[in-house]
């Protein structure tokens, strides 16, 4: 038996082209895609509902916090509201609520803070760390009062990704209501700035990256996630198949 | 390990859970080293401690691992995790079973703990020598397994394997919440990602060692003593 490394090349290729069609299948994809409703069910198993997320010292955060995604938003709506120093910006709470709500920045300012030293992960592998200050989420879930038939809650962002869709992301309940959850307005004690998604953003402690919506603009409470987007909870969930369950 | 009756130099070698192990972990981490591939190319720099981004000092840059060796080929994160998150619970779980087994059932007591002065310098010299002049035993010698062989499959079961798996856990932001010790033990997320990517290499070169031994050792035979649990005893040399 004779192997050369040509042969072994295309042996290798050979098997994962292989794979590359069992995952065109489509019994193989939902076995595949399925995997992560295993991680989460794990997960929440293994963890309290309201474990915390690592939290830091000062001294260990990031000398630059790194800005990913959208950098700047650059919609005539979005650059009118930074120019009045987001003055004129409003933060919707509505769907499945008793109470909706409109919010501005200087009302979210005065309601009770959580500041928190947390790491930021990215699905790409990356890490920062970095100092949030933002109002919790459950406050503002309270205060308008959440329907019984609520079970998501969902980001609509002001960034276009392109053809007029806006950037949205989607929480369960546990994750809303848990005490790290936060709406950010500050980063290592300065205004958010727009690479980071000022004027608020997301911050949920315990899942990648890509769940932490920047530039927030409406808060929508929901049933299903089926009617938002194309029906899984998130803009790169719908465009890239990325993971609804982002903690791991 | 008793040999069996006709003929008389084919003996049981590798008992069921042993061989099913060792074909799922052929598949498994074939998997989970080409997907992890297509991971890691999604950002290809390595940091120590606890946080680590563009900005930050990398131990570690490289380009791209190429399209022939990831999976899937062309780049696509979403699937390159998608493959991995599956494959990896499968994998530890079957760890798992393995190593309750195995030491339950007496297979690491029996074939894989050091015997009394075999770990004597001499003894461990004596090993390495043979084998680096692939001087094999034969005939019933051949069921044991020397030295070297020994270390390196504890090695594997109860560290390597387990390293990886713990490593790849502590890159979970949920996992950190659950298990916030595993970041401690491992210095920080980004410590545990190197590591993870460093075990992996370490891996692939134990199976690279590990199947030129099969094809020096006659690779018709190993394989099939794999496959069907049956040995035949190497021939005494003349």
């Amino acid at each position: 038996m004779i192997l050369t490394r040509r042969t072994l090349l295309l042996g290798a290729a050979a098997t994962l082209a292989g794979c590359d069609r069992i995952a065109r299948q489509s019994l193989a994809r939902d076995i595949l895609f399925s995997a992560d409703n295993f991680h989460q069910w794990a997960q929440r198993t293994i963890m309290a509902r309201d474990a915390l997320a690592q939290e830091f010292r000062p001294e260990q955060i990031s000398p630059i916090f790194r800005a990913n995604g959208t950098a700047n938003p650059n919609t005539p709506a979005y650059k009118a509201l930074w120019r009045s120093g987001f003055a004129d910006w409003r933060l919707r709470v509505d769907g499945l609520v008793a109470r909706p709500l409109s919010l501005s920045l200087s009302q979210l300012h005065a309601l009770p803070h959580r500041e928190q030293i947390t790491r930021h992960d990215c699905v790409e592998g990356w890490s920062a760390i970095g100092k949030w200050r933002g109002v919790p989420l459950k406050l503002l879930l309270d205060g308008a009062g959440l329907r019984d038939r609520a079970r998501y809650i969902v980001f609509h962002c002001a960034d276009d990704m392109g053809g007029g869709t806006a950037y949205y992301e989607s929480i369960d309940l546990i994750d809303a209501f848990h005490p790290q959850t936060i709406l950010a307005f500050a980063l290592n004690d300065r205004p958010l700035s727009v690479a980071n998604g000022a004027p608020l953003r997301l911050r949920v402690e315990r899942q990648l990256g890509y769940k932490q919506a920047k530039y927030l603009m409406r808060i929508e409470a929901v049933e299903s996630l089926l009617t938002i987007g194309r029906g899984k909870g998130g803009f790169w969930e719908d465009r890239a198949n990325y993971d609804w369950y982002a903690g791991i | 390990m008793e040999p069996h009756h006709a003929p008389a130099d084919l003996v049981r070698r590798h008992r069921g859970p042993t061989r099913l192990w060792h074909w799922l972990n052929a598949l498994l981490l074939y998997i989970l080293f080409t997907s992890g591939l297509g991971i890691f190319n999604a950002h290809p720099r390595l940091y120590w401690g606890q946080y680590g981004a563009n900005f930050d000092h990398a131990w570690l840059e490289l380009d791209r691992f190429p399209g022939w060796i990831t999976l899937p080929a062309l780049y696509n994160l979403a699937l390159s995790r998608h493959w991995h998150l599956t494959a990896a619970p499968i994998f530890a779980f079957a760890l798992l079973f393995y190593m309750v087994w195995s030491l339950a059932g007496g297979h690491i007591a029996r074939d894989l703990a050091f015997r009394r002065g075999e770990l004597a310098p001499r003894h461990v010299w004596q090993d390495i020598c043979d084998h680096a002049r692939l001087r094999f035993p034969t005939g019933a010698a051949a069921l044991r397994y020397n030295v070297l062989q020994k270390a390196s499959y504890i090695a594997v079961i109860f560290l390597a394997l387990p390293l990886l798996i713990l490593t790849g856990l502590t890159m979970s932001p949920g996992m950190n919440a659950a298990w916030p010790w595993l970041v401690d033990l491992f210095g920080g997320r980004q410590s545990a990602r190197s590591i993870h990517f460093l075990a992996a290499f370490a891996l692939v070169a134990f199976f690279l060692v590990h199947i030129v031994m099969v094809l020096l050792a006659g690779p018709v035979n190993e394989i099939m003593s794999m496959i069907t649990g049956r040995y035949r005893l190497p021939k005494d040399r003349p």
